[in-house]
């Protein structure tokens, strides 16, 4: 309970700083050549200024921007983000059915990058300066550096065109209708390639936090203590220092969850997956301000939410947080 | 010169040296190698690397020469890194040196707008300042800058907080300095060190950032850039992958030698932290 309230004053204190966001951004959309009436002109090829007129008093852009953006704030606590011209319906619900995939890709990126992570950095820092260790940490270097997208079409020459094994794009397999459990094992294979791709960068990343923070853990004293009473090397690592050298990856986590949720607008083009990423590039090439608005309250929603988790989730794996305060 | 033969001692250090002076020299002999316009036609579309000795990395889609872009790119890249970096460590400075010095409620505004624009991914207000302010040259650079500052800002802000009660600062007050002097002449240049260190990443993240931007085809397409090569690469995947491939390698090892640089220099300059 008590972890609750403490993660709970924590999600309280960054509505401010949603609000913050939202004005900015609606601010800075206020500056931007051509409004959504001007977008739906352009789609319905031209029309006259009576019309415009019509159309703008309809969207409620005839009034001036401080009360254009109060109407907008206030429409967005009952949880309505406006009306996109470009898809014809509300913002709301094309951002819902674009939420999915999105979720997805982030999570199953995530489990990849901080498994993968979690086991390279171990065996880095237990042999640690020896060529294991060398080798993990080149290949985290080079991940690093390597720009996902390149990653993900270099991917998909490999996999999907040479080899053939895995699909090169798209979220399911639309020619074959398939239920159940076949259906479940289509979007896997199609999420394999661009989970990998997403989650390269944070791999590398957590790759060296956990062998820095294995390194540090492994120096304390109650390690000594471990090994002193006999314990055998892996039950020391799995039972004593994991649980402690955990803590800076899942901090991670929650500064990471913006930059990853920013990789997927690349990893979603580069794999035509129609997931939220895609809908914002979309959103900026047909100018489509509305959607774009909601996504970036939608974004950012989210990323508060995975602080929120990563809260709980601190909290359980140290209690002298709770305990504390 | 302690740090110079630390640096030196490295084998990383010294190989993303060579590494960033090689992308350097590309950028520097453009104009003598390629004096042509890097964009204009050259040749038959799609000759593969090696294939002919005019062009030594092939054509791309519409017969111009990559090996030229590849060179070309490396000066847009680097200048976009670079100046979009000095833009958000100068930023970054800034905010950070006025919330760590004066703290209150000056500290809390300062760090609530942080706090806003590290909540936004970063991608997603660099697409919006892209759609807001279009994409030319200009505009991607300082909206590159512009997302990428928080975290020196609060780096900076933790030096300052740490250095703000040193008892060389107390003796500059009681001498009767003023806040612009204490901040600029006394703090300043010892809050500095790490922050240019960090500079690296930024510098790192901003090509990255600016190459996945060019991909998306939002980025300037007058200039000869990387990421814009990629992009176009894609359209030929299939077959030619060589002309996504190329440009790839180029970005991978700008960014690997900026980063080890950036590592270099943190492990000369703090020695300390290294002693793992």
């Amino acid at each position: 309970m008590r972890i609750l309230s403490l993660a709970g004053r924590r999600l309280a204190a960054s509505i401010p700083t949603l609000f913050l966001i939202l004005i900015g951004v609606f601010l800075l959309l206020q500056l931007a050549p051509g409004d959504t009436v001007d977008a739906m002109m352009a789609q319905m090829g031209g029309g006259d200024a009576a019309t415009a007129r019509e159309l703008r008093r309809f969207y409620g852009l005839d009034v001036s921007v401080p009360v254009q953006l109060a109407n907008y704030l206030w429409r967005l606590v009952r949880l309505d983000l406006g009306f996109s011209a470009i898809y014809g319906k509300p913002v709301a619900a094309v951002i819902l059915e674009r939420l999915p995939p999105t979720l997805l890709l982030m999570t199953s990126a995530l489990s990849f990058a901080f498994f993968f992570g979690l086991l390279f950095g171990v065996i880095a820092a237990r042999s640690v300066n020896r060529w294991p260790d060398t080798l993990i940490s080149t290949v985290g270097l080079i991940f690093y550096a390597t720009p996902s997208f390149w990653f993900g079409l270099m991917a998909i020459v490999v996999f999907s065109i040479y080899l053939q094994w895995l699909p090169a794009g798209g979220f399911e397999d639309i020619g074959a209708v398939s239920t159940g459990v076949w259906r479940v094992l289509d979007i896997a294979s199609h999420l394999v390639l661009p989970s990998l791709t997403l989650g390269l960068i944070f791999l590398a990343i957590y790759l060296r936090i956990m062998r820095a923070s294995m390194l540090e853990v492994l120096n304390l004293d109650f390690v000594r203590t471990a090994r002193a009473k006999g314990l055998d090397e892996t039950r020391i690592v799995t039972r004593h220092v994991l649980r402690n050298a955990l803590l800076p990856m899942v901090t991670l986590i929650g500064l990471q969850a913006g930059t990853m949720l920013g990789g997927s607008v690349v990893v979603e083009t580069v794999f035509s997956l129609p997931g939220l990423g895609r809908l914002a590039y979309e959103s900026v090439v047909q100018r489509d301000l509305n959607t774009l608005l909601g996504i970036v309250f939608v974004s950012a929603l989210l990323v508060i939410l995975v602080n929120f988790v990563t809260d709980l989730l601190y909290a359980r794996l140290d209690p002298r947080i709770t305990a504390e305060s | 010169m302690d740090a110079a033969k630390r640096y030196f001692r490295s084998p990383a250090a010294v190989l993303g040296l060579i590494l960033l002076l090689i992308v350097v020299g590309m950028a520097i002999s453009a104009g003598y190698l390629y004096p042509r316009d890097p964009l204009a036609l050259a040749g038959r579309p799609l000759i593969w690397p090696f294939a002919n000795p005019r062009f030594l990395l092939g054509t791309d889609n519409s017969g111009r020469d990559i090996a030229a872009q590849i060179f070309h790119g490396a000066r847009i890249s680097l200048l976009i890194g670079g100046v979009a970096t000095l833009i958000a460590v100068t930023i970054g400075i800034m905010v950070g040196a006025l919330a760590g010095y004066y703290g209150g409620w000056i500290d809390n505004i300062l760090m609530r707008i942080t706090e806003a624009f590290q909540t936004l991914p970063n991608f997603v207000l660099l697409l919006v300042l892209v759609a807001v302010f279009g994409s030319t040259l200009t505009t991607v650079t300082i909206a590159v800058g512009i997302v990428s500052w928080p975290a020196p800002a609060r780096l900076t802000r933790a030096e300052f907080l740490s250095l703000r009660s040193r008892e060389f600062v107390q003796a500059g007050r009681t001498l009767g300095m003023r806040d612009t002097q204490l901040i600029l002449r006394e703090i300043l240049p010892n809050a500095l060190p790490p922050v240019i260190v960090y500079a690296g990443v930024v510098m790192a993240v901003a090509i990255l950032l600016e190459s996945a931007l060019a991909f998306l085809r939002l980025s300037d397409a007058n200039v000869a850039s990387w990421g814009n090569l990629i992009g176009l690469g894609r359209d030929v995947l299939r077959v030619q992958w060589y002309v996504s491939a190329i440009p790839g390698v180029a970005i991978l090892t700008t960014v690997l030698a900026v980063s080890l640089v950036g590592q270099g220099l943190n492990d000369a300059l703090n020695p300390r932290l290294k002693q793992r």
